[in-house]
This record gives structure tokens, sequence and C-alpha cells, in this order.
């Protein structure tokens, strides 16, 4: 009898066991350490997560989010979960053993990238992953150097999905990141990279040949995102590095901190940004020849006529999350609006570093901005000056839309995740 | 007897502080050097950039083997490196431009600052890894 007992109670703490979380609910609190502006509050739903890339908010709340650098074991993909919606979430499962960047949802599948292939997830009535171990292949065999080699995702309405791929390089020298090196003309990584590629999202194993270079002349882009009121592709650049190191005497260690524009591409159909050939100023306002193809700082050369940015903004910054937004939470001057989460300077130094913050641009129905961009939230990096990026508390990187319209944002440093809800 | 002790004595001394000076030179213009062209990528502290560009705080790289810290100047390092534990995926460019002495400098800097206590890197072993 009392074996009896004794196997029944063996028995119902399995059952339990295996119903209950992974992990304990974490504790969210608001952190009033972020500004914001009047209406708004940040609550840091889970603090430490691990090397946080973008995230995905899916349409019964679960969140998503897309982990790098994984370590002892780890997995790639983390769903946190708030079971009985009283705010408070928990680790439900994680799952996939390869790092990456790129996480979205799309027509009843999960898509989440590694440094070299994109695949998906079936979801089930329940908005769940059915099989975590088996995802399908959807891209493969796609250029991963050392640097840039992040892949982002987005989908539009059409069953195609958009992947960065990063060129690997700096500014195509002929000795990356070298002092007196040329630019190589043509620049050869244009072939493979330094562009945006266009896949059929539910086609299995493709690669470069069955991809269509979709835009070409982009450095590198980790915030990357479809806005379907405009019905268009957007991308923000990481612009190039060292013009006061590789040319000081063209460019003053202060125009080399502030230059080039980081941009903000609407991308067509066979845009072409100028990279490595030109770069943004700002401050001209228009395409400037680089360098390294004879460029002197202020003469266009061949890149009068090359595709220009919709906004510009400055250098280094970091812009590592895009997000349209079109959620009914936010007062209305948000919505269609961009954010854009930087992550963050390091080549402005000596001088102090700059971005750490996520801002707002509004946009019209022409697909443009219809102002200039402010800041939307701030003080991730703390309270101190950011000397060195070591100095940054946090910084943000993803971003994502709840389901209730409330915006998420991914930090990389300790792994922190806030909600940010408008209270009117 | 008691003469010559004193003498050698002396000597020694006094080429203990004259080597210490001269270290103490070679880190003063090896700052210089590091100003204008290391710390836009390894930072003003040495902290480097997560990810990118690693740091040179008390690391094996910084404070092990002189002759792999001067080639890793001399010919810069293209691969992929691990520092305490985490990946940086940033070219080193070859810094071969700077002169021996600007080499021995910059590292004898770098390997006594940022909290680093390490041996001065001499002109001589700069050049004799150049010449390889």
């Amino acid at each position: 009898m009392q074996n009896k007992i004794l196997c029944w109670a063996v028995l119902a703490v399995f059952v339990l066991a295996s119903f209950a979380p992974v992990s304990d609910p974490i504790v969210a609190q608001e952190d009033v350490s972020l500004q914001l502006p009047q209406g708004f509050q940040a609550t840091t739903i889970i603090p430490e997560l691990g090397r946080n890339r973008h995230l995905v908010v899916q349409s019964n709340g679960d969140i998503y989010v897309k982990l790098d650098k994984l370590k002892d074991g780890a997995k790639g993909i983390v769903i946190l979960r708030d079971a009985n919606k009283d705010g408070q979430y928990e680790i439900a499962s994680s799952f996939g053993d390869y790092a990456g960047t790129g996480i979205a949802i799309k027509n009843g599948y999960l898509y989440a990238s590694s440094d070299d292939q994109v695949f998906r997830y079936k979801l089930n009535k329940k908005g769940e992953v059915e099989n975590t171990d088996k995802p399908e292949i959807i891209v493969t065999g796609l250029v991963k150097g050392r640097q840039h080699q992040t892949k982002s995702i987005a989908l539009d309405n059409a069953g195609n999905i958009y992947v960065n791929i990063g060129a690997p390089s700096n500014a195509c020298q002929e000795q990356d990141r070298s002092k007196g090196s040329p630019g190589q003309d043509p620049c050869p990584i244009l072939e493979t990279a330094g562009g945006i590629w266009q896949f059929r999202a539910d086609k299995l194993n493709q690669s470069y040949a069955e991809g269509t270079r979709y835009a070409t002349g982009i450095r590198n882009v980790v915030g990357l995102d479809w806005n379907a009121q405009a019905n268009e592709l957007y991308a923000m650049q990481h612009g190039r590095d060292q013009f006061f190191q590789l040319y000081p005497e063209m460019y003053t260690e202060q125009q080399s901190a502030e230059l080039p524009a980081e941009e903000l591409f609407m991308v067509k159909k066979g845009s072409n940004f100028g990279w490595p050939y030109c770069y943004y100023d700002q401050y001209q306002k228009k395409k400037i020849l680089a360098p390294e193809y004879g460029g002197d700082s202020k003469k266009q050369g061949r890149c009068e006529g090359v595709d220009q940015p919709v906004m510009a903004f400055p250098g280094h910054w970091a812009p590592n999350g895009l997000l349209f937004y079109t959620g009914k939470m936010f007062p209305s001057k948000y919505k269609n609006g961009a954010f854009i989460a930087f992550h963050g300077s390091w080549n402005r130094a000596p001088l102090e570093q700059q971005g750490y913050k996520v801002v707002f641009v509004p946009f019209g129905k022409d697909g443009k901005p219809s102002g200039d961009y402010e800041v939307f939230a701030n003080g991730f990096a703390g309270a101190g000056v950011v000397q060195s990026p070591r100095d940054a508390k946090f910084r943000p990187c993803g971003l994502a839309q709840g389901p209730d319209g409330a915006l998420y944002i991914s930090d990389s440093v300790k792994g922190r995740i806030w909600k940010i809800v408008y209270k009117k | 007897m008691k003469k010559i002790v004193s003498v050698v004595a002396f000597i020694a001394v006094h080429a203990a502080v004259l080597a210490q000076s001269a270290d103490k030179a070679s880190i003063e213009r090896g700052k210089t050097v590091y100003e204008s062209t290391c710390l836009a990528c390894h930072q003003a502290d040495g902290s480097g950039v997560p990810n990118l560009n690693p740091p040179l705080i008390k690391t094996k790289w910084t404070l092990g083997d002189k002759n792999q810290l001067i080639n890793v100047v001399l010919k810069g390092l293209d691969e992929e490196i691990e520092v305490d534990g985490e990946t940086y995926h940033n070219v080193m460019p070859p810094l071969n431009y700077l002169s021996d002495q600007e080499i021995a400098d910059v590292l004898t800097y770098v390997r006594n600052n940022f909290g680093n206590k390490a041996s001065a890197i001499k002109e001589a072993d700069v050049k004799a890894l150049r010449e390889k």
C-alpha cells in the first residue's frame, strides 16, 4: 500500500514537473532609469537572459528572443511566456543549436537565422513551435565573414524573405583597415555580399543561385523591416569606420567621429546605395566619393546619381534594430513611424561615444519621414559619460511590437528586455 | 676589496636606474604612438570593443610572449581570436610602417599601462623579428 502511494506521489511529481515552466517567474519591475516621453512607462520583464539580438512577439503574447554567442550548451532561441497574463514572464523553453540574430513570424511560421542559414519552424494552432528539433532550412550557404557576419531577416506580404548579407570589410581596401591600401575596383565582395538578397519564404535549401540580389552597395545592415503601409523594405546601414585613422590629412578627429552618416534606406529592387565607393555626408547632404577611390571629402565623382537615404543620422551610432509601428496603444503620431535602436558607437574615440538609445522617426503615407527623428528612449548606457563601449551598462539591440501595441526592447550586454507601454 | 664592492654596487644601481628611466622614456613615447595608432580601436582605457576589437587589459596576448605580440603589430592578425572566453572579429592591420623604436615603445607602454605590468620590449627585439 505504502509502495503504491509512493508510486503515485512520484508520478504526480513527474507530471507536475513536466507541465511546470523551466524557470520560476521572473519578477517584472518598472524601470525608472530609462527616460521616455510623457505618458510612457518601461518595465524590465527579464533582467539577464543572454546575448540578446533580435526578438519577436507572437499574437498569443509569447516572446521569441534570438541569442548570439552561445555558451555551455545554451540554446539559440528562448521563449518567454506570461501564461496567466499577470505581467510576469517565465522562460517557457529554449531550442535551436545555433547562435544568430534574425527572428520573425509570418503566416504560421517562425523564421530564425544563423550567420549563414535561415530556418523556419511551423507554429501549431496554439501558436507554438511544434517541432523544435527539426526546422526546415530555407536559405543556406551564405557568405559569413568575420565581420558583419550576422544575418537579419524581414518578410513581405508576397511570400518573400529578405536577408542582409554584410560585407566582411570596412571599405573594400586591398588590405582591410590598413592605412595607404587602395580600394578594390570593382569591389569583388559585392558579388556575394554587401547587399540584401531576396528568397522565397516557403522554398527549402535556397542559396545564391535561387536568390535575387535585391539591392547592393550596402556595407552592413542589422536593422531591417518591412513597412506594410508603404509596401517597401527598409534598412539601416552601418556606415564605414576610420576616416581619421586612414586619412588624417583629409578628415579631423571630430569630422571622423560624425562622418559618414548612418543611413536609413527605402530599399527597392535594384537599389544601389554606393558602398564602398560612396558614403553619405549629412552636412553636405549628398553622396561623396570615398577616399579609397580618389575622393577628397568633397568630390562626388561617380557618386552622383547613387541612391540616397530617406534619413541620415550621426556617424557610428550602430543601428541594430528597426521596427515600423503598426499598433494601436501609442498615440496616433507613432502609427506607421519607425523606431530605431542604436547599439552605440566605438569609432568616435577619443571623443566620447554616442548612440545607445532608441529614436523615433514619424512617417508619411508616401513612405518617407514626415519630420525629424526624436529620442524615444534614453539612459540605457547609465548615468556617466561613455568613453569606451564597455562603460555602457546596457546597449539596445532588437525591437518588437506586442499584440496589444506595446514595444519591446532587447539589450545585448546583460540580456535585459524591457516592455514599453503608453499609459495616457 | 670593500672599495671594489661599493664601485660594483654603485654601477649596478646606476645601471638599474638608467634602465628604469630608459623604460620610462619608452613608455612616454609609446603613449603618443598608442593615441595616434591604436586608441581608435582598442579604446582609451585599453578595454577594446565587445565582439570586435580585443581588450589589452591583463590578457595573455599583452602580457605573454613578446615575439607573438611584436608579430601582431608587424604582420597584423587576420583571424578570429579568443581572449578571456570572448571572441573578437575585426581584422588587425599590419602596422609595419611604424619604426622598430615606435613598435617597441608602444608595446612597452601597453605592457605597463591599463593595469598591466610586464617587461619592456626593446628596439632590437622588433628589429630581429622584422628581418626574419
